[in-house]
């Protein structure tokens, strides 16, 4: 008789050498991890989706030269549903905002986001721009940020390669999207475009503003009819 | 091949007097029409100041009487100092060559309306709608006046000089509040909502949703199929903004009848990254870098472009070895950027990836050069004004910077363009997709001003380095590549002429190098000194690999930011012909026609 090791609380449980010979007891996830984590790295599928000027360091990424294939990510898919990553690659701009965080919505669970570049990171050199989203971490959950303005091929693969090391560290056991209540299954609000761009979050501070600047003007009015009285 | 070195002659005056073809236009002009122009007398400018509401008449004139049929630019300026804003035109004449009829039509600044030019130029419709967003010009008799470059419902004319951003901190940069102290902050914190958003006073969400796709839609004609007993109906789709063969954030909206093509509306501005704003907030060096990200394929010709206006302005000569590597980097340009343009044309139709990859095997020689010569593979930022930021580099790839580039130009490139030739050109798919489809007839091709390779393949040789020559080119022998059917076939057989035009070109600019090495590659003034010596505008454009690329700066003396800059951007431009040019086509041809027409986002969009 040996004592296998299952790691679990009722691991002093003693089995007949026969089953411990035939069947593999332990802990499913630490079998399963290595295996599930593995295939889902090299098979990462990004969204066709090109934004600006980095979008062209991410052709090259792809193309012969530097052979994205050989991580399993040429597999371009020209719809998000099919995709579980998403470059943002260049300037995101107000006009665009709402059009990236429906595709992100429409992105199947695991999903990622590779923030590629200056601009999609904090604004970049177009930052103080009235068009341009200060980094795209204001609207989307970023897992890996790429700095440079384009970054070179190699350093998307440095950050596709962190990214597979994030992938690495998940577990089964613990993978939010396994959940009943998986905290990131839920749409993100789609901003608007008004006057400026609107976050649907942020309708509070917006709607409080407003208020506060229509008892400015109202307070500032009494004070005038006051004086000419 | 002459060895002797040759002086600049480019900017002396010839010996002749004669009066250029645009002193002749405007001396004509001022007979034609005496009421209604006077000359632009301000101090630096040139050109002649229009009576706003005559300004159709005299496009007229200028475009049947006088063969100034080719309307290059149309851009607003505030001039918020007088109280008025102005509309600048430049006219340039397709058959005579030479500079440009400048007309400039000044309004009320609180209520700027004039005659819109689309009846007689139908390539002003997309510049007066971005006058029209940007300022808020009225263009009347405007077929299709809406925002262009921001959406439906945005509050205010952004590029007028009293509308300011939401991170704005001073008018002009250096900004005193990070300079020479050093501080650093976030300016995210200083504002209300932690982001890059402001709305008017009071203004407050009425959770009703803004539909700006239905002010799109509007501008389409959509009507009800009358055939007697079949019930048919118009469908209007959707390509883009996500669409793997738009290029980049282009979307347009498409009516279609059965597969049939009926109505085309480019959608655009889902990059508008506030290039004119920004540029005019900095100074002029600070620009040279974001002018790399306009058309971010050809970094290089958007740098020449800029440093030919800035150094007009300026008064600036330029070394002559730096000439050299100017024509060395631009064309070399060229190439890299139809090798691209021709990989997705053919991606575009049916060819998947295949050429593509071909192709940029080469491009990234191209690329690497860049990058040892800058230090950037793609944003070179390498031109500076009076010269380039450094020399050649002692070697690529590890290999001597003279023998790469004579490897590069004499072996890798031709031999790289006639294999895409001999498999791709003759192939009957390309020929049976490409042949007679989206023709442009040469009338139209001029009438809706497009420029580059798109003009050309209709049958107009025109070209800015033979009609307007800058740096050396006068110097040069090459041909102007023309092809005369206008189709798809015509515009991708006028980049494999353009790309053997170009080798010929470095060919000749190698032994000048040779003989300049050493020589100095820049002026002697240091960069961040340069103010302008004078008030003034300037104009300076290039013949960039997808058309005609112009800078207009204008600039207060002795200041150092430019007052105006504008870019005037081919690919925004050739986008109007896209529509006219896909109607009865199917919609499959949409994507090969757009593919063929080879627009950057980055330029379209700015």
């Amino acid at each position: 008789m040996t004592v296998a090791d299952t790691g679990s609380a009722n691991g002093d449980i003693a089995i007949p050498d026969e089953v411990a010979r035939n069947v593999f007891i332990g802990n499913i996830a630490k079998l399963l991890d290595p295996l599930y984590n593995w295939s889902r790295r090299n098979s990462i599928w990004p969204v066709t989706f090109g934004l600006a000027c980095c979008a062209i360091e991410m052709i090259c990424t792809a193309s012969s030269r530097y052979d994205l294939a050989r991580f399993g990510m040429e597999v371009f898919r020209a719809t998000p549903r099919q995709s579980d990553l998403m470059i943002i690659s260049g300037t995101v701009t107000k006009k665009m905002v709402p059009v990236i965080v429906r595709l992100y919505n429409q992105m199947p669970e695991p999903r990622y986001v590779l923030s590629m570049g200056a601009c999609a990171s904090g604004g970049g050199p177009f930052k103080e721009g009235y068009n341009v989203v200060d980094g795209i971490d204001k609207f989307l959950p970023v897992d890996v940020y790429v700095p440079g303005c384009p970054p070179t091929p190699q350093a998307l693969i440095n950050g596709l390669i962190a990214l597979q090391e994030k992938i690495d560290q998940q577990s089964i056991a613990t993978a939010p999207w396994y959940r009943k209540d998986d905290p990131t299954a839920g749409m993100l609000p789609v901003p608007v475009l008004g006057p400026d761009l609107v976050d649907l979050r942020q309708l509070d501070i917006i709607r409080a503003k407003a208020a506060d600047y229509e008892a400015q003007v109202t307070e500032s009015a009494g004070v005038e009819a006051a004086a000419q009285a | 091949m002459s060895d002797i070195i040759l002086e600049p002659t480019a900017d002396a005056p010839g010996p002749d007097v004669e009066l250029t073809p645009a002193q002749e236009a405007t001396a004509k002009l001022k007979e034609l029409h005496p009421n209604v122009l006077s000359d632009d007398t301000r101090e630096g400018y040139e050109g002649m100041i229009v009576y706003a509401d005559s300004i159709t008449e005299v496009a007229k004139t200028l475009r049947d009487d006088l063969g100034f049929n080719y309307l290059s630019s149309v851009t607003g300026v505030d001039l918020i100092e007088e109280g008025k804003m102005e509309v600048v035109y430049h006219f340039y004449s397709i058959d005579r060559g030479g500079g440009p009829v400048v007309l400039k039509a000044q309004v009320n600044r609180d209520e700027p309306v004039l005659p819109s030019l689309v009846s007689i130029f139908p390539g002003a419709d997309f510049q007066e709608r971005e006058a029209y967003d940007m300022y808020g010009f009225n263009f009347l008799g405007h077929p299709d006046l809406r925002r262009i470059l921001t959406w439906d419902g945005f509050a205010g004319h952004p590029l007028r000089k009293d509308w300011k951003e939401p991170f704005f901190e001073e008018e002009f940069k250096p900004y005193g509040s990070r300079w020479p102290d050093g501080q650093v902050f976030r300016v995210e914190e200083k504002t209300p909502y932690g982001k890059n958003v402001q709305y008017p006073p009071g203004w407050a969400p009425t959770g009703e949703e803004y539909d700006i796709e239905t002010d799109v839609y509007l501008g389409l004609t959509y009507s009800r199929d009358a055939t007697p007993g079949l019930k048919t109906d118009k469908v209007t789709v959707n390509l883009g903004p996500q669409h793997p063969s738009t290029h980049g954030v282009f979307r347009m909206v498409v009516t279609l009848d059965g597969e049939t093509i009926v109505d085309l509306k480019p959608v655009v501005g889902y990059l508008h990254r506030n290039h004119e704003k920004i540029g005019e907030r900095n100074t002029f060096i600070m620009n040279m870098p974001y002018t790399d990200r306009l058309d971010y394929l050809s970094s290089m010709s958007n740098n020449l472009g800029y440093a030919l206006a800035v150094e007009k302005l300026f008064d600036l000569t330029v070394p002559e070895r730096a000439e050299w590597i100017r024509i060395l980097m631009v064309e070399l340009t060229r190439i890299a950027n139809h090798l691209w343009a021709l990989g997705f044309l053919l991606n575009d139709l049916g060819a998947l990836q295949t050429p593509m990859l071909y192709y940029y095997l080469e491009r990234e020689l191209i690329v690497d050069f860049f990058e040892a010569a800058s230090g950037s593979r793609m944003m070179c930022n390498y031109m500076r004004f009076s010269g380039v930021a450094y020399d050649l580099p002692d070697d690529v790839r590890g290999m001597p910077t003279m023998k790469f580039l004579e490897e590069l130009i004499y072996n890798n490139l031709p031999r790289a363009i006639d294999q895409g030739d001999d498999l791709m050109t003759g192939n009957e798919i390309v020929r049976a997709r490409a042949i007679g489809v989206g023709v442009l007839t040469p009338e139209d091709a001029i009438a809706m001003s497009t420029a580059g390779p798109v003009l050309r393949a209709s049958g107009v040789p025109y070209d800015i380095r033979r009609a307007e020559p800058y740096s050396y080119y006068d110097h040069l022998d090459f041909d102007v590549a023309v092809r005369y059917n206008g189709d798809i076939y015509d515009r991708y057989l006028i980049r494999v002429d353009e790309m053997r035009q170009s080798l010929r070109i470095l060919q000749q600019v190698l032994p000048y190098l040779k003989q300049t090495e050493g020589a100095p590659i820049f002026g002697d003034k240091p960069q961040y000194a340069q103010r302008a010596p004078r008030s003034g505008e300037s104009y300076g454009r290039v013949e960039n690999p997808k058309g005609e690329l112009g800078y207009y700066v204008t600039a207060k003396r002795r200041s150092g930011n430019p007052e105006r800059y504008h870019v005037r951007a081919p690919s925004f431009i050739n986008l109007t012909a896209l529509g006219p040019m896909a109607k009865g086509h199917k919609v499959a041809d949409v994507v090969a026609i757009l593919g063929s027409i080879d627009i950057v986002l980055g330029e379209v969009d700015r």
